[in-house]
């Protein structure tokens, strides 16, 4: 197994850094290119009038899936080595209930709104900065928040597992859904009202 | 045949699925490198407990959230994912320069004012810093990371974040359409 690269030390520390920056220079130009640093056009998805959201969102989630299962068969990827991020289901479902909040009065989230600030627009920048007082505020109100934080722990779950069945046929599953959904999204941008953005 | 204007060059985006299919390899590329995926809002989490760390250490190590983010033994990802974010900087800078997209203004719809659009979108990243810590990620590592590791996780973040952004929709059209 060769990958991943840096949790076993093919690649340095030195060299780990220059790895952020140069991933973070791919994800930010394909992020912008895909229109991505315009809140108007990321707010579409929510109307009806720009699905590019949804179609950016799940191509980009099935394909490093996709990669990722090929990798681990052809042993190029240790998957055992991928972080899993922790569920705990009631923090993230509140989490998800007030980004989702933002997402539909900001207009942006965070890794968009860094693409936007980048290219002059002024109501992203703005975003940015709530972030980084929202995240003070958090900090401050933990102890507060802290139960709800830890509410509903399930471990680093996997979603096949919970689900029962094998890592391929998941992800089968999930590009017979992704096209169905591209496909509704078809049809309802072509009916709804176009907007001027 | 009509020239497209400096307008109409601004507007040339990449075909979506193409631009999907990019940003999957961005993603698979990261997760071979390092083990982890993209991250947006843990950039800017380690910027501000570093930022609190060097302004009052005691403070940080005081408070039960803080201090969790500032072992000795922290993780490297958290200066991985800052230099992530400058290089998204970095990229999104070219991209919009190469697309004539470069422009300081305030994106809105045309019913509102630029004043309401920045008071939303300083409300909407308020709603996102705090939302993020409680899903231990945004859209970026909780979700679209997630997903592709099929970290249950990262699905109980997606449908929520979507789930409730469409259930408010409504309530805020006013806003964009």
């Amino acid at each position: 197994m060769i990958g991943p690269l840096i949790p076993q030390g093919i690649i340095g520390a030195e060299w780990s850094n220059v790895s952020g920056l140069v991933l973070g220079m791919g994800f930010g130009y394909v992020l912008e290119s895909s229109g991505f640093s315009s809140s108007r056009k990321l707010a579409g998805v929510f109307y009806g009038y720009d699905f590019v959201v949804l179609k950016v969102f799940f191509t980009a989630a099935i394909t490093a899936m996709v990669g990722l299962l090929y990798f681990s068969y052809l042993s190029w990827i240790d998957f055992n080595m991928i972080y899993i991020n922790p569920a705990f289901l009631t923090s993230a479902i509140i989490g998800g209930i007030i980004m989702g909040l933002g997402f539909i009065m900001g207009g942006f989230c965070p890794g968009t709104s860094f693409c936007g600030a980048a290219i002059g627009k002024i109501d992203a920048m703005i975003f940015t900065l709530g972030m980084f007082v929202g995240i003070i505020l958090f900090s401050e109100a933990f102890p507060l928040l802290e139960k709800i934080y830890y509410g509903g722990p399930m471990g680093n779950s996997l979603v096949n597992e919970v689900l029962g069945i094998s890592q391929g046929l998941f992800a089968l599953i999930l590009i017979v859904v992704a096209i169905g959904a591209f496909i509704v999204a078809t049809i309802v941008e072509k009916r709804v009202k176009k907007v001027d953005y | 045949m009509n020239t497209s204007s400096t307008e109409d060059r601004g507007k040339r985006y990449l075909n979506p699925y193409f631009g999907g299919f990019l940003l999957g390899l961005v993603l698979l590329a990261t997760m071979f490198v390092t083990g982890r995926g993209l991250g947006a809002s843990g950039a800017v989490k380690s910027t501000v407990v570093q930022a609190v760390n060097t302004i009052s250490p005691a403070h940080v190590e005081k408070s039960k959230y803080y201090s969790q983010f500032i072992s000795d033994d922290i993780h490297p990802m958290s200066n991985w994912l800052v230099f992530e974010i400058l290089g998204v900087l970095a990229g999104a800078f070219v991209s919009g320069a190469l697309a004539g997209r470069l422009k300081f203004k305030v994106e809105h719809s045309p019913k509102i004012t630029s004043r309401t659009r920045l008071i939303m979108a300083s409300l909407g990243g308020l709603m996102f810093g705090i939302g993020s810590q409680f899903g231990r990620g945004c859209t970026s590592g909780a979700a679209l990371s997630g997903m592709a590791s099929m970290a249950t996780s990262g699905f109980i973040a997606m449908m929520a974040i979507f789930g409730s952004a469409y259930m408010f929709a409504y309530l805020f059209r006013k806003f964009w359409i």
